[in-house]
């Protein structure tokens, strides 16, 4: 048992301030929520050639993502099975061996070690080669291009673990005649705050009124009569058709795609990118009737789909919660391309993916940091989640146990919260999902 | 696009050509540098430091009237600027997008800068060219910035590559890339001006 009282530190509609500033919750979280579910590691595309390999996180742990000489994709830990040092220490590349730069020993990309320096002729009986191969995660499986890993061995498949999250993810992949892969460089930022501010805020149709107050003030430089991507939360944006989702398994999603019915709404509405009319009539004149669809294309998909715990699909982007410390984050904004579009529709998509990184998210991780620091308050312990709690009417369960309510409302939180208790109170490794 | 285009409010000019242009002038801030006279460098120098000095001193609609209204204020995440066709940037602004920039920090709710960074930069080696014309010089220099914010005082350092155009005698900035050492690691809140 641990000293813990997780019904008293997770209510039904309030969470304790420890739950984001104790490091020792922190430590637990990074073996039973980061470990025991299926956490977010690559992008099928980044490594897509035998032998390529990328070196990321699952949780602190350094992790090679690696398609090995057979084609297999492997989560190795990045750690010498001989006295600790990480063998890999680039960011991505190709190669069928890594050889650890303390000491020799050598590694196939699938993990096997390969041989120690000058043979085994240093090494008594007792020396077994097999025993020293690279561990690895218990489990690695990918859905159409996202790969996953866990180190739980009795966990349910990835495809039940995304359970009611993956068919909007499908619909998040599919709104493009293409296939959307990770080419292009990262956006990196960090934070001085917990991540689950991040995930707390992925799925919070509360905050965008007040926390992006400068970023829908830019829209209105333009004196133009229609709304821009998000203004619309300026009105009472709980009679707009906009809704918040609990999916289960800690997984939730903002839906601001009602706010976009005919094709060309989204290209209409969005803030104008650098380039936006010359390309617009370039895409006009040279695509004709498809040239309405590659322009929508530009703009985000308007689904904030968080998968728990650490993927979040926001605009056309994979963001990535990296924790580092209790109080310390990295959000890793991964632009994404779609092969065979044209040049100028990708072009233009890249210029649309610097535009909520540097006016949006900067705000938010400012009221995150300062979120930490009040928090810091022993004398007052409680974070509330209490938006539609116990109001009547306002929010709907259906059949497959999805939670709908108003885009204001704490519905995402107060669910996801559940779900860590969940993985928190569980004494061994075992993680069942939900069907 | 009838007369001049106000380019505080559309974006005629970042064309598939102005792409290929800025990485040609990109490309020849690889080279060595022919010098140019001495007058010629020093009004250069002059625009960089008057540029500094706007900036530490946070009058930014002043900073914006140093850039051509056909500029770009650019910073890579690929180290030495890679395409950005194909990579996103942590800025590729062009003068709407800059003067967004400006409009967001002085609606006064723009968080991030609440309070305001306040900064101090040096500028040093400091090499000029003539660009593709008599009306056109290449610069690069390196840059040491420090900034301060909510109690924390941080560093940044790099190089930057400037094209400037003459326009009515003045020099404007038409392209700003701020290469930072480490564009491609993460960084705490960059929503003050490199």
């Amino acid at each position: 048992m641990t000293k813990w009282d997780w019904d008293y530190l997770i209510q039904d509609d309030r969470v304790h301030r420890f739950v984001y500033t104790d490091p020792e919750i922190f430590e637990l979280e990074m073996r039973k929520v980061f470990g025991d579910t299926w956490v977010y590691l690559a992008h099928e595309s980044e490594i897509p050639n035998v032998n390529d390999y990328k070196t990321t996180y699952l949780g602190l742990r350094p992790i090679i993502v690696s398609r090995d000489n057979d084609g297999v994709i492997r989560a190795l830990f990045n750690r010498c099975t001989h006295r600790g040092a990480t063998i890999c220490r680039t960011d991505k590349g190709n190669t069928r061996n890594f050889i650890c730069p303390y000491h020799g020993w050598n590694f196939s990309n699938d993990g096997r070690l390969n041989g120690v320096p000058w043979g085994r002729d240093g090494y008594g009986e007792s020396f077994d080669k097999n025993e020293l191969n690279l561990k690895q995660l218990a489990k690695v499986e990918s859905y159409r291009g996202f790969i996953f890993g866990t180190i739980s061995d009795d966990i349910c498949s990835l495809q039940d673990y995304l359970g009611n999250a993956k068919e909007l993810l499908d619909q998040w992949i599919d709104r493009y005649e293409g296939e959307l892969v990770v080419r292009s460089s990262a956006h990196r930022m960090t934070l001085e705050g917990n991540w689950k501010f991040v995930f707390d805020n992925a799925a919070d149709g509360y905050h965008v009124s007040f926390s992006h107050r400068s970023l829908l003030a830019v829209g209105e430089r333009y004196n133009l009569e229609q709304d821009k991507d998000m203004t619309y939360f300026g009105k009472n944006p709980d009679r707009s058709p906009m809704y918040v989702q609990y999916l289960g398994n800690g997984h939730v999603f903002l839906d601001q795609r009602p706010m976009y019915n005919q094709v060309g709404d989204r290209w209409e509405q969005q803030r104008p990118q650098p380039g936006r009319e010359a390309y617009e009539k370039t895409i006009r004149e040279k695509f004709k009737e498809k040239a309405e669809d590659y322009l929508d294309w530009t703009a985000g998909a308007q689904m904030n789909l968080s998968i728990f715990p650490n993927l979040l699909i926001i605009g056309n982007q994979i963001q990535v919660i990296e924790p580092i410390s209790v109080n310390q984050t990295q959000l890793t904004w991964y632009a994404t391309t779609v092969d065979e579009l044209p040049d100028e529709v990708n072009t233009l998509r890249m210029r649309s993916q610097e535009d909520f990184p540097a006016f949006g998210e900067p705000d938010d991780v400012a009221n995150f940091a300062e979120c930490q620091r009040g928090l810091s308050i022993p004398e007052v312990e409680w974070v509330m989640f209490n938006r539609g709690y116990n109001v009547p009417d306002r929010q709907t369960t259906d059949k497959r146990g999805v939670i709908t309510a108003p885009v204001t409302d704490e519905t995402p939180m107060r669910n996801y919260f559940q779900e860590w208790k969940r993985l928190l109170s569980v004494e061994r490794r075992k993680v069942n999902c939900q069907e | 696009m009838p007369g001049i285009e106000n380019t505080s409010l559309t974006s005629f000019y970042v064309t598939p050509q102005f792409y290929e242009n800025t990485l040609a002038d990109v490309k020849r801030m690889e080279d060595d540098f022919l010098p140019v006279s001495v007058e010629r460098k020093d009004e250069a120098e002059r625009v960089l430091l008057k540029e500094a000095r706007l900036l530490d001193e946070l009058r930014l609609e002043e900073w914006l009237s140093l850039y051509s209204k056909k500029c770009l204020y650019w910073i890579p995440t690929i180290p030495g600027g890679g395409d950005p066709r194909k990579e996103v940037s942590i800025a590729f602004d062009d003068r709407r997008r800059l003067e967004d920039r400006v409009y967001r920090i002085r609606t006064g709710y723009a968080y991030s800068q609440l309070p305001l960074s306040r900064t101090r930069r040096m500028i040093t080696n400091i090499e000029v060219t003539e660009g593709s014309n008599e009306n056109e010089l290449l610069i690069r220099s390196n840059f040491c910035l420090h900034e301060f914010r909510v109690g924390v005082l941080r560093s940044f350092a790099g190089w930057t590559g400037y094209k400037l155009q003459k326009e009515n005698d003045d020099w404007k900035i038409a392209m700003k890339m701020v290469n930072l050492i480490d564009s491609d690691q993460a960084h705490k809140n960059l929503t003050f001006m490199l």
